[in-house]
């Protein structure tokens, strides 16, 4: 079937068959690879997107579900070459690892931020308690997430200056 | 998903239950949280999927005291409600889950593999009624007699009476990914009649009839409800551990629901 949905604040058609889930819409047709297809069973979290300003598990979504819908991703949380808050709180934290996490944990803690939740670790643990890192990093993650909900600022060229060099080698 | 089932999307109540007709190998989409990866990643090959997102099934409605729950409301619409839904639903799955998961998904899910279907035992306990559709025709009966009678019934809604109060008393998770091994949620009733559900202790979520006959005594109640259910080992417990958890729980609750209001 073709449906229409929003990608990050573009419209976009896709040709699917109804039950399949919009993770793989994602990654395979559209080539939005930050949700990651880690479990694919709803278990690990990696996956998970905005739809209509929640968190949801791309990989057990069917796509016709989500018809007409606004589905956000990691690419869309800051213009081009730049990051949000949250990412810059995450850079500055430490909060990555190997990295295969972030995409759903950012996702998941976008949506809590964005519903005014507060800096409290068990608030944020309740709200993230659905992701699983496997590298241990939890403790960063909570304080990463704790700081954006404060609104800290970082100067993340003297903070994490080899990290943020990398990123930017990346962007361009 | 290229031998995938021929995928139905009705746009109405009626058209949902014309195309289910006698549910004969149609599998139901409800919240798809559990029948996507069993698509995927089991050997069931349903004719037919029944997708109910744009069915008009999902809301809850209020009239003189009595809740009417639509079969796809998702989880988290839910998780205000006075206890045992509240509490009970705090405890299933995570946040995305509870958010994509829905009420009709609940009642039907199956203790394939891990005692799925938590809010089977808080509906009995509240005596909901469901209303189905199928072979036969339109039923509408108490939930513990849906569930020991549910193959092929597509769940149109839930509803209930509200409780006077309502206790859930369950075994924890060490993580959100864990089912609940054992739970029980007991309610006092407008008339002040007390009921009890169990999860985990049986193919389904069961009533304990035993030990609502026994409710004045906690510790007894706890006792006689073993006398209800039928305990299984999985991944999750043994049967041995369930059977001397299931007291402790079912005078938890109990001890709960008298200290509710």
């Amino acid at each position: 079937m073709s449906l229409n949905i929003t990608v990050n604040g573009a419209s976009r058609t896709v040709n699917a068959e109804p039950l399949t889930p919009l993770l793989h819409v994602l990654r395979e047709e559209l080539d939005v690879l930050s949700p990651k297809a880690g479990c694919q069973n709803g278990g690990c979290g990696t996956c998970t997107v905005l739809v209509d300003g929640e968190p949801r598990r791309s990989c057990l979504l069917p796509i016709a579900a989500v018809e007409g819908a606004e589905i956000r991703t990691v690419e869309g949380l800051a213009p081009p070459g730049q990051l949000s808050p949250l990412q810059e709180a995450w850079i500055h934290h430490y909060a990555a690892q190997c990295g295969f996490c972030t995409g759903g944990f950012l996702m998941a803690a976008t949506a809590y931020l964005e519903n005014g939740g507060s800096d409290d670790h068990t608030e944020i643990a309740k709200a993230l308690g659905g992701h699983v890192c496997r590298c241990t990093g939890y403790v960063k993650i909570l304080d990463a997430v704790s700081a954006a909900a404060r609104g800290d600022s970082f100067d993340l060229t003297t903070t994490a200056a080899g990290l943020h060099t990398t990123l930017k080698g990346v962007d361009q | 998903m290229s031998q995938g089932p021929e995928v139905l999307i009705p746009t109405s109540a009626a058209e949902a239950v014309e195309l289910f007709g006698t549910g004969a190998d149609t599998a139901v989409v409800g919240g798809g949280t559990i029948l996507i990866p069993m698509l995927r990643l089991s050997d069931a090959r349903p004719a037919r999927a029944l997708m109910l997102h744009h069915a008009g099934l999902a809301g809850i409605s209020e009239t003189g005291g009595r809740l009417t729950i639509g079969a796809m409301t998702p989880l988290n619409h839910l998780a205000a409600m006075a206890d045992p839904i509240a509490a009970c639903v705090a405890h299933i799955a995570d946040l995305e889950i509870r958010g994509q998961a829905t009420l009709g998904g609940n009642l039907c899910a199956r203790n394939t593999d891990a005692p799925r279907g938590d809010l089977q035992g808080a509906m009995i306990a509240l005596g909901a009624s469901v209303r189905s559709v199928g072979a036969g025709g339109e039923r509408t009966e108490p939930a513990e007699e849906f569930l020991a009678n549910r193959d092929d019934r597509l769940v149109l809604d839930v509803s209930f009476e509200l409780p006077a109060a309502g206790a859930y008393a369950y075994l924890d998770r060490a993580h959100t990914h864990e089912y609940t091994a054992l739970a029980v949620s007991a309610v006092r009733t407008s008339d002040g009649a007390i009921r009890l559900g169990a999860n985990g202790a049986g193919p389904h979520g069961l009533r304990l009839p035993s030990a609502e006959a026994a409710a004045s005594d906690h510790a007894a109640a706890g006792s006689a409800a073993l006398a209800d259910v039928a305990l299984f080992d999985d991944a999750i417990a043994s049967a041995w551990y369930r059977e001397k958890t299931l007291p402790v729980l079912v005078r938890r609750a109990l001890d709960q629901l008298k200290e509710a209001a």
